[in-house]
């Protein structure tokens, strides 16, 4: 019998195309994993935004991992029950981010303030004497700065 | 609440049809933008709303689909241009930068107050959709006022420009708010709190900005709301973009993509 835990750890094989080192566990996309007594397995997950074009790639990807399980059955259900928020990103996944050369969303209490976008640290060489260049970037996810210490352009993951 | 009542059934959809056609609508505009904008961030900034809107619409039509309407693909892509019930604000070409901009600005300061209404909704499905939309749109309203009041505070040249943008844009705006024949129900059973409400509460959450632009709001007594989106009655920009919009679709429906 399958358990959720065997569930879980094959979806943390399962990347997010746009940064291929974090999965969908780490992003905290998905919110919900079942099994029940006849090893039916249901999934649910919800985008980082609506419009995210890497929300089916990530759901036919979890389709393929998961159906490789002795599951009898699988159903994973994209939905708006509850809503993604970037303080959802794990530690381990905040950590492969840093990694990643993306500036971190700073933790919020559900209210996103403009200052949060601001003076935001540079994930080349540490330093706050940056400027918000634009809150829209290359994916929905992220928006531009720029470094003045170290003259060059970085990525944020912006708080939502 | 997860079930409606046949009344009920009745006033959602009409106001997700309006909201979510609002959004597709303008998502293609905004898309317009995509490699012409007048400067790279400014190409990104429309690319990426544009992006958003059609990630709102299509959420919208899924739950109109859970509802018992056809597929979102279908719900954009196969009605005719009289089912539409989006506001003629948003049909409107691209224009000049200026009109695109004041446009983005008036459309999105009423529907981030829209978003932030609809969380308390009554309707359980619309009010988990209107929270996670009241995050993205965030950065759209930020996006707006940055740039409304650098350009309304720049120079001669730029001022006039936004300032004429306003005037136009202005009674098309008020467009947004045309009553719908739910608004009754709406209100009752605490689905949204109306047009009328929301009218009040845009124009209180706009003036400020438009004064920190060195623009004038236009008399609002002096104004022709432009109605009839709502019912079905469109500007006549409205058939083109949807011609444009499904040219593909069209050549073969059931693709698989």
């Amino acid at each position: 019998m399958i358990t959720e835990k065997e569930i879980w750890d094959v979806l943390d094989d399962v990347k997010d195309p746009e940064i291929p080192k974090v999965s969908v566990v780490d992003m905290g996309i998905v919110t919900g994993v079942e099994v029940d007594e006849e090893g039916y397995v249901k999934v649910k997950m919800t985008p980082t935004f609506a419009g995210c074009p890497a929300v089916d790639y990530m759901k036919n990807d979890i389709k393929e991992k998961v159906s490789r399980l002795p599951v009898s059955g699988l159903d994973v259900e994209v939905s708006f029950d509850v809503q993604w928020s970037t303080n959802m990103i794990t530690e381990k996944g905040r950590r492969l981010l840093k990694e990643s050369q993306f500036a971190l969303p700073p933790k919020h209490n559900g209210l996103v303030q403009i200052e949060m976008l601001e003076k935001v640290e540079c994930p080349f060489c540490g330093s706050k004497n940056t400027i918000l260049q634009s809150p829209f970037g290359p994916t929905q996810c992220r928006a531009i700065h720029y470094c003045k210490n170290c003259l060059q352009a970085f990525e944020q993951f912006k708080p939502v | 609440m997860k079930e409606l009542n046949d009344n009920q059934i009745g006033a959602v959809k009409d106001l997700i049809f309006r909201m979510a056609d609002d959004e597709l609508i303008l998502g293609h505009r905004n898309s317009e933008w995509t490699a012409l904008g007048p400067i790279l961030e400014e190409d990104i900034a429309f690319s990426s709303m544009a992006q958003d809107k059609l990630g709102q619409a299509h959420a919208m039509y899924q739950i109109l689909h859970k509802l018992g309407e056809a597929d979102p693909d279908t719900i954009a892509f196969t009605r005719d241009e009289k089912d539409f019930k989006c506001c003629h604000l948003v049909e409107f070409p691209i224009g000049e930068y200026d009109f695109s901009l004041m446009r983005h600005f008036l459309f999105d300061s009423a529907e981030a107050l829209r978003f932030e209404m609809l969380m308390g909704s009554s309707y359980d499905d619309l009010a988990n959709v209107a929270k996670k939309f009241k995050g993205e749109i965030k950065y759209h309203i930020m996006h707006a006022d940055t740039w409304l009041v650098q350009l309304g505070n720049a120079n001669e040249i730029s001022k006039a420009r936004m300032q004429s943008s306003l005037n136009e844009c202005f009674p098309l705006a008020l467009g947004i708010f045309e009553p719908s024949d739910f608004e009754e129900t709406l209100i009752k059973d605490n689905i949204f709190p109306g047009e009328k409400r929301l009218q009040e509460e845009w124009l209180k959450f706009i003036s400020p900005v438009i004064t920190s632009a060195g623009l004038i709001l236009p008399d609002i007594n002096n104004c022709e709301p432009a109605f009839g989106g709502r019912k079905g009655y469109h500007t006549e920009y409205l058939k083109p973009l949807l011609d444009e919009m499904t040219e593909v679709y069209d050549i073969d429906p059931g693709a698989e993509w």
